[in-house]
């Protein structure tokens, strides 16, 4: 599978949900957010996630390895040409393009949160919760664990409220 | 060789245990043992692992590869492969068996729902942290602004629009 810097969960929802429909939305973020609360690289939790739910354990190894096991030859021969050359091939116009798919891919993770955003944050405590967590981490640099340990039990809590009310 | 080995399996092992909320969370401690402890790399290196790396598709976790293929060349990067998926898989699946084991429970659901905005702001601030820690030009923003929209509210193609910021950000001088 085909895909650059950080916007790998943000394909693995077109193909899953979108295009071949294997899992709901609510499915996939509920996976999502369970393979973010697990430590290790989210999008590989995430593909386990998808696997285990399709076909038990042998479809967890077989989404992990479906994952990674292209991306890994392709950094093994790349690194091994660093090895070699000590430096990447292309220079200037390589380091440029790169920049410009680095850019894009950030987008691709922008706009699916916007994309899940307008169909599951319709009310204004889930839209503040979210927002809070965008902003501590993304823009003030909160660790991550800090954040959680706050804003999981607040989510949970007026979440709760919300439905005895 | 074998004690090589040993070493990478055990500190990716860990670091694997450890990397909440994705593999990012690591890359400090990471740089710290396998630069400043073990000597398998220098800092520089470690830098140009990184941008490799990010830059290759997959997961950005892969620089674990790279490191284990420079301290004890294949079989160390499959071994760092290993050790760093490997126990953080483990330990999903199990989490996903508990999680499809409590399916229509009421507190499930009400987990569901709570952690819907968690996920997404995490979605959102793994973006946002991308533009921090990069260095993100005029282009880079045009080019980002414009994929977010396309991406966010339209149906065009990921592949297209990776491969028209690579041109823009490249006859842009960027």
């Amino acid at each position: 599978m085909m895909s650059f810097g950080g916007g790998l969960a943000a394909w693995i929802r077109r193909e899953v949900v979108q295009r071949r429909a294997w899992l709901d939305d609510q499915q996939f973020l509920s996976g999502y957010a369970l393979s973010q609360l697990v430590p290790g690289a989210t999008n590989v939790n995430l593909s386990v996630f998808i696997g285990a739910q399709l076909r038990g354990i042998l479809g967890a190894i077989a989404a992990v390895a479906g994952l990674t096991a292209l991306p890994v030859v392709i950094v093994l021969l790349l690194g091994a040409l660093y090895l070699h050359k000590s430096g990447l091939p292309g220079g200037g116009a390589v380091g440029g393009a790169l920049a410009g798919m680095g850019a894009v891919a950030i987008g691709l993770n922008l706009g699916t949160g916007i994309r899940l955003g307008r169909v599951h944050l319709r009310r204004l405590i889930p839209l503040a919760i979210c927002l809070v967590i965008a902003l501590a981490i993304g823009v003030l640099g909160f660790p991550l664990l800090h954040v959680l340990a706050v804003m999981l039990p607040v989510s949970l809590a007026l979440t709760w409220l919300g439905q005895r009310a | 060789m074998i004690a090589t080995l040993l070493q990478l399996a055990l500190l990716f092992g860990g670091l694997s245990l450890l990397a909440f909320g994705g593999g990012t969370a690591v890359l400090p401690d990471m740089q710290r043992i396998t630069v400043d402890t073990f000597h398998w790399l220098t800092a520089a290196q470690f830098l140009d692992f990184f941008a490799i790396s990010r830059a290759a598709p997959g997961p950005g976790s892969l620089i674990v590869v790279l490191i284990g293929q420079k301290a004890a060349g294949v079989t160390g990067a499959l071994v760092a492969f290993l050790a760093m998926f490997g126990p953080s898989c483990a330990l999903l699946y199990v989490a996903a068996l508990v999680w499809h084991r409590t399916a229509h429970t009421a507190w499930r659901a009400l987990l569901e729902r709570a952690l819907a905005p968690v996920a997404i702001g995490l979605t959102l601030a793994s973006g946002l942290a991308l533009i921090r820690g990069t260095e993100h030009g005029w282009a880079q923003y045009a080019v980002t602004a414009a994929a977010t929209l396309a991406f966010a509210f339209t149906d065009v193609h990921p592949l297209a629009l990776l491969a028209g910021g690579a041109v823009l950000v490249l006859v842009a001088g960027g």
